[in-house]
């Protein structure tokens, strides 16, 4: 078994959204004590509807945003409250892909210079001619063409953007990146392409990813372990054929039965558990378990307290059924 | 006779580049009571298609030819000289016996509206109800598509609804009047699974008790296998293959049906095999290409694809394909 890069404990990150000066305080916990592992080499899925929580976690862990509590242990270094120099280092082994190819790459920068940029801002290189080498090196392992980094992302199409975006993010030799939802922006024929590229750039440089999707066909073809999250909870954590086969988590077999399989034949027959209602808010989540409000064997234990993950093998699930 | 006939339909756009040929000589049909899936990617011509039948194209567009029959009806734009005829035709027939439930609920309800006056609004036009028949039936209808607490929720406004309520609401919208035909585009995009799961229950189960044809646009094939009798699939403003359900997914003729089915991934797959993704992108419409639209992606492409669109072979009653490898004549390599 390798060794763990990526150890979060117990994180939390809050966001203050009261209004108005004489109105109650009001905080929407957006994570609320998660924790997981990445091992070297992996590729984490992180799946859970919108608003569960998932794109604050990744951000969290890239420090976009300032945890409340807990820890995030970085090959070995907690990096929870690290700022400045520190926070600099970190970001050279640390990055991120993000969701909007159109917005995340600024329109008055050629390819050149975005991509250069990190390598700049981290003074990798020397003189201008190494990065130059660097950058066309880039291009090609993200299978655009040299003669491509004079352009202005204008000229490309949206896979060609992220693919943009991936060559940025390698720049700096990471060891980690964060990907929150790079493909769900894209077609489907050019989705494979993005997934593709990514395990081959995986497989070669030896990343681990920490991949963040709401696809789960996607995300169970692309992950070796899954997390699943709700309501700023992890529920559920396994190898991801596992949790796929054998959810143990009422809401990850209800998400799981969710999917439209696409296959008629077993599309049409497929029995779905539909899940009455829909998220609570994050502001008034629920005091016990977060699902305990749309789950069918929610008992009144499960309103009043908060269930702990449970170990059992190689997975771990957050629910009082699971108790010895 | 079928509910809906299109032949031959063309839809340009101007743009400051030059013309767009987003749609280029599409023809199907649907029966009554029937489910067709248009599947295709962003670009395809799938949504212009749709917003050509309905009479919703944005100002730039313009249909050029084209023969569109619904419900033993002519409403091609171009056999009616005046633009009024039309749209007086169209107003008719649109929100009444046809009707679309849009992708983002959020820009086609009207945000300063209560949800009573949208609801009410296709009853009052086309019906002789009061304003109190028209609440009464529009409460009903909230029923029917499963808001709880209608009685409430009809006096309040569309932000105080969540993504998959407020969809909910479009569908009600556009089964006020008992359509004939629903065209739905990208009904569940915008959602979350385990809500897209209600709304596509919600489908399933008008489709069960109402005699309603759909027809449903997305790019998603889970969606499609889940609820459609017969598909067909776009590409570069022409559909280049239509057959049913079982015909597409389990019998793909044309390369680009083939290179979708293999680019996604599905689930009940466990082992480790790479997605085959489809190279390249989808071609330029303002200069589509003079052979077969799919011609620069395709593994197997021919001189002939070149040069000459692909002409249609028919391997049974649903099945038809666009693809020059049917040809007696072609090899495959």
């Amino acid at each position: 078994m390798s060794e763990a890069i990526l150890k979060v404990k117990n994180l939390k990150t809050y966001f203050d959204v009261t209004k108005g000066l004489f109105s109650p305080k009001q905080i929407v916990k957006a994570v609320d004590g998660v924790s997981f592992e990445v091992q070297e080499n992996e590729t984490f899925g992180l799946v859970g509807e919108s608003g569960c929580g998932k794109s604050t976690l990744g951000r969290t862990i890239v420090k976009l945003y300032d945890p409340v509590d807990g820890e995030i242990d970085f090959n070995g270094k907690d990096i929870a409250t690290i700022k400045g120099k520190e926070l600099k280092t970190y970001h050279k082994e640390m990055q991120m892909i993000f969701q909007d190819p159109y917005a995340s790459l600024n329109p008055r920068m050629t390819v050149g210079e975005i991509i250069k940029e990190p390598m700049v801002i981290h003074k990798i290189y020397e003189t201008e001619k190494e990065m130059e080498d660097r950058v066309v090196e880039l291009l090609k392992i993200v299978g655009l063409k040299p003669d491509h980094i004079r352009r202005y992302p204008s000229e490309f199409s949206g896979g060609q953007r992220q693919r943009i975006g991936i060559a940025r993010s390698l720049a700096v030799n990471p060891k980690f990146i964060v990907c929150d939802e790079p493909i769900s922006a894209l077609d489907v024929s050019i989705q494979a392409q993005v997934i593709n590229l990514l395990k081959n750039i995986q497989k070669e440089m030896g990343l681990s990813y920490l991949f963040i999707a709401h696809d789960l066909s996607m995300v169970k073809h692309i992950s070796d372990k899954i997390g699943v999250m709700y309501l700023g909870s992890m529920m559920e954590i396994g190898p991801s054929n596992d949790v796929y086969h054998r959810p143990l988590h009422p809401y990850t077999r209800a998400l799981l039965s969710a999917i439209p399989i696409p296959d008629p034949d077993i599309a049409k027959k497929k029995q779905r558990i539909i899940l009455e209602g829909e998220i609570p808010s994050p502001i008034n989540s629920p005091q016990g378990c977060p699902f305990c409000t749309r789950c069918s064997q929610a008992t009144e234990r499960c309103f009043k307290e908060r269930p702990q993950p449970i170990k059992i093998g190689e997975r771990s699930v957050s629910c009082f059924l699971y108790e010895k | 006779m079928a509910l809906l006939e299109v032949k031959n339909l063309n839809t340009t756009f101007k743009t400051d580049q030059g013309k767009v040929q987003a749609v280029r000589n599409v023809s199907f049909h649907l029966d009554q009571g029937e489910v067709l899936g248009i599947v295709g990617e962003s670009g395809s011509g799938k949504s212009q298609t749709m917003y050509s039948i309905i009479g919703l194209l944005a100002d730039n567009g313009t249909i050029e030819s084209g023969d569109i029959t619904f419900d033993e009806q002519d409403i091609s734009r171009t056999h009616y000289k005046n633009k009024k005829e039309y749209d007086s035709i169209m107003s008719k027939i649109r929100g009444n016996t046809m009707s679309m439930i849009f992708q983002d609920p959020m820009t086609f309800l009207n945000p300063v509206l209560k949800i009573e006056t949208q609801l009410i609004e296709p009853l009052l036009n086309h019906t002789k109800m009061s304003k109190a028949q028209a609440r009464e039936k529009a409460l009903e209808l909230m029923r029917l598509v499963g808001i709880p607490s209608p009685e409430k929720r009809i006096k309040q406004y569309p932000f105080e609804f969540s993504g998959g309520m407020r969809q909910r609401i479009v569908i009600a919208i556009a089964l006020a009047m008992r359509p004939k035909l629903i065209i739905a585009d990208e009904p569940t995009t915008a959602l979350d699974v385990t809500i897209q799961a209600q709304v596509l229950e919600l489908i399933e189960e008008l489709r069960a008790t109402s005699d309603s044809s759909i027809i449903m646009i997305t790019h998603d094939l889970g969606v499609v296998a889940k609820l459609c009798d017969r598909i067909a699939i776009m590409y570069g403003g022409k559909i280049v293959e239509e057959g049913t359900d079982r015909e597409i997914f389990y019998d793909p003729r044309h390369p680009y049906t083939k290179g979708l089915l293999n680019c996604i991934a599905n689930p009940e797959d466990d082992d480790e095999e790479e997605l085959t993704p489809i190279p390249g992108s989808p071609p330029d419409l303002l200069n589509p290409p003079l052979g077969c639209p799919f011609v620069d992606r395709c593994p197997n492409a021919m001189k002939v694809c070149k040069v000459m669109p692909p002409q249609e072979t028919v391997f049974s009653e649903t099945h038809k394909c666009s693809c020059w490898l049917n040809h007696s004549k072609a090899v495959e390599k």
